[in-house]
């Protein structure tokens, strides 16, 4: 099922106030690591742990290294999920 | 804390962490055990430290960590200053076989590989003695994983230059090492990688992106596994199993269906599916479990289904059998002071949710396997560590007989009207000597282990009660007693330090399963012949209240010592002048 940006960038939201365990927490398309303070290399890691589980997908090291934005982690996610129908 | 039991989600504990981090450090109280852990790692190790943290917060224990620089963990180990400096209470080595030097490969003669072999372990084995020499703490060691490849296949797993043979005989010479070595315990990662996944636990994602030697995912799996073996070091492992008999032991209603009605034996599926249960229950005991039954039953209708012709488990089994109408908190409660065995250390068992739900409610220390159907008890049970046999002592093999044993001297102190006169009627023995290498083991599980007759609750690994031993600066005893019914084992220990001609007492503890048998007497007067034989001539108590020791709050008071100092929290001291003294202990007789 394909989902909308939308609908991805709530769910997304989400996974980062889990991580960071924070409520306030609010990212955009154009939100980066430089942005948030608690977003440190280790929690990066935990991060994309729980993006791929919140959306049963599975980044390649090639995605991973190119992510600079939120915009891009949703690029990633609406077209995987665009991929496997 | 549910999420935390098995089984888990890695991906789901790694989202949340930093929320449950956040409850259990509001749990954390005075009861909590401190300790200080090394992780020496041979690849990253963050997610690792991090998980652990979570995993001893719900068991008790609230870690401190030091961690060695990436990689570092053998240079840390001969030659780190920090590490010594950190004075740890456990080192956690974590290595893979990516921290193998040199695997074998297609050239090699037999002799080559048998050389690479012993450089390969003789590599680890320096390490760990000069950890053992440089620390005096007990030691985790994984063991090696199975390899991401099989270069020849399956040829791969016993032609001798196959890395996946070569990993499995460097891991035979891990566990040879273990078995002569006291305080070193392995961390089978060979266990977990294969229940996780081999795929998925060498995702070589994590190891090319972030130099983990496993997925990251699958770092709360590893990190339950080595808090289960710390907490059981400490003695922080269930005691006993309180199990359910309809549809749980057996299949069916005994009630309803009669006793040849339940399903159990090999005629059916789920008659098997229950024997295995049950023969799985019954070895429980061998390693110690106390084993009781909460079952909403007639009695007879009860010990009818352990007289089944194919059960496994018989009435004689069980330290305690509940079968009535009772709401099952209550026998609960019950089953835990019968066997004067704290709440939190039981673990219940029942397929019915709403049993369940109320005991939970009820009682929420108990430890309630979230399992409905029998196909799953087994795996449950075993995969969530309760019992994690990190020191296995003799006294294990017998525990469960000394509890029955104990329900018949009670049964024997109903029929005398003359407590004293029953006391007598036990014929009882003590042997009350200097510690001796053989009981290290069980001295050192017992300084863990007991929580309520304990003045000091001061612990001590195996290694510290063997530093103590060859110190001329203490006063050292154990205590066994036995009687007309049986050998309750090794029960009490005292460690007294000689300042001058005072003997500070660090240590007096003693297994509840002797109250009231003038056990203490016995060892006091033991204890001061041996103060008065070096010159001391004040015996000096201290008390520090726990949570769980409020038993022996006026313990001195009662064996004659003066309260000197109490402060504001409860922590006491006593004095006993011991220049003249008359022994205490008229039921037992003594052997030095």
């Amino acid at each position: 099922m394909s989902l909308s940006r939308e609908e991805i960038n709530t769910r997304l939201n989400e996974v980062f106030r889990d991580v960071f365990d924070n409520a306030n927490i609010s990212v955009s398309d154009s939100t980066t690591a430089a942005d948030l303070e608690e977003w440190d290399s280790f929690n990066h890691i935990a991060l994309i742990v729980a993006i791929e589980k919140e959306f049963g997908i599975k980044f390649s090291m090639v995605e991973v290294t190119n992510m600079h934005n939120v915009g891009e982690v949703v690029d990633i996610i609406e077209e995987s999920k665009h991929r496997n129908g | 804390m549910k999420e935390l039991e098995y089984p888990f989600e890695g991906g789901v504990l790694i989202s949340k962490r930093k929320s449950i981090l956040r409850k259990l450090r509001k749990s954390v109280s005075q009861s909590f055990l401190s300790k200080k852990i090394a992780i020496l790692g041979g690849s990253t190790t963050a997610s690792i430290r991090d998980m652990l943290e979570v995993f001893l917060l719900s068991q008790g224990i609230d870690p401190e960590f030091y961690e060695s620089e990436y990689a570092q963990y053998w240079q840390d180990a001969m030659f780190g200053e920090n590490l010594i400096e950190f004075k740890p209470d456990i080192i956690f080595i974590h290595t893979s076989f990516r921290n193998i030097k040199e695997l074998p490969n297609l050239h090699d003669s037999v002799r080559t590989i048998d050389l690479k072999l012993e450089k390969g372990f003789e590599y680890f084995k320096t390490m760990w003695e000069k950890l053992i020499s440089r620390c005096h703490c007990p030691i985790i060691q994984n063991n090696f994983e199975r390899p991401i490849w099989r270069l020849m296949g399956n040829r791969d797993a016993w032609d001798l230059r196959g890395v996946t043979n070569f990993v499995s005989r460097l891991n035979q010479r891990f566990y040879e090492f273990a078995q002569t070595h006291s305080d070193f315990f392995i961390n089978d990662i060979d266990y977990l990688c294969a229940q996780y996944g081999l795929d998925k636990w060498h995702d070589v994602y994590y190891w090319h992106m972030f130099k983990y030697a496993l997925a990251v995912p699958a770092t709360p799996l590893l990190a339950f596994s080595v808090a289960n073996i710390i907490k059981s070091i400490y003695g922080k492992n269930k005691k006993a199993l309180v199990l359910d008999l309809d549809n749980t032991l057996w299949g069916g209603v005994i009630g309803d269906d009669g006793v040849d009605g339940i399903g159990l034996g090999p005629e059916v599926s789920m008659g098997q599916a229950y024997s295995e249960f049950q023969s799985y229950v019954k070895s429980l005991k061998d390693i110690g479990v106390i084993l009781t039954v909460s079952s909403k039953n007639e009695e007879g209708n009860a010990i009818a289904g352990l007289n089944h012709p194919d059960t496994v488990l018989h009435q004689e089994d069980f330290a305690v059998i509940k079968a009535n109408w009772n709401n099952k908190d209550l026998n609960i409660r019950e089953i835990a002071t019968t066997l004067n065995i704290g709440i939190d250390s039981l673990v219940f068992v029942d397929d019915n949710p709403a049993e369940r739900a109320i005991v939970r409610c009820q009682l929420p220390e108990v430890t309630i396997l979230e399992v409905n159907i029998v196909e799953d008890y087994i795996r449950t049970i075993d995969n969530n560590g309760y019992f994690e046999t990190t020191n296995f002592s003799a006294e294990d093999l017998v525990k469960s007989k000394m509890y029955t044993e104990n329900t018949k001297r009670a049964e024997l102190a109903l029929s005398f009207g003359d407590y004293r006169d029953f006391l007598i009627s036990l014929k009882m023995i003590a042997v009350i000597r200097d510690f001796e290498p053989i009981y290290m083991q069980r001295i050192s599980q017992l300084t863990n282990k007991s929580n309520q007759f304990n003045l000091t609750t001061k612990r001590y690994s195996q290694s510290d009660i063997e530093q103590v031993t060859v110190s001329s600066e203490y006063i050292r005893l154990y205590g066994k007693l036995s009687d007309k019914f049986g050998d309750n084992g090794l029960v009490s220990v005292i460690i007294g330090k000689k300042k001058g001609d005072i003997l500070d007492i660090e240590v007096w503890l003693m297994s509840c399963r002797v109250l009231k048998r003038q056990m203490e007497d016995a060892m006091l007067d033991r204890l001061v012949e041996e103060a008065q034989k070096v010159g001391i001539k004040t015996l000096k108590g201290y008390y520090y209240p726990t949570v769980k020791n409020a038993m022996v709050r006026d313990f001195y008071k009662i064996q004659g010592f003066t309260k000197i100092n109490e402060d504001s929290v409860g922590n006491s001291q006593w004095t006993l002048d011991i220049q003249s003294y008359n022994k205490r202990n008229d039921v037992i007789e003594v052997k030095k």
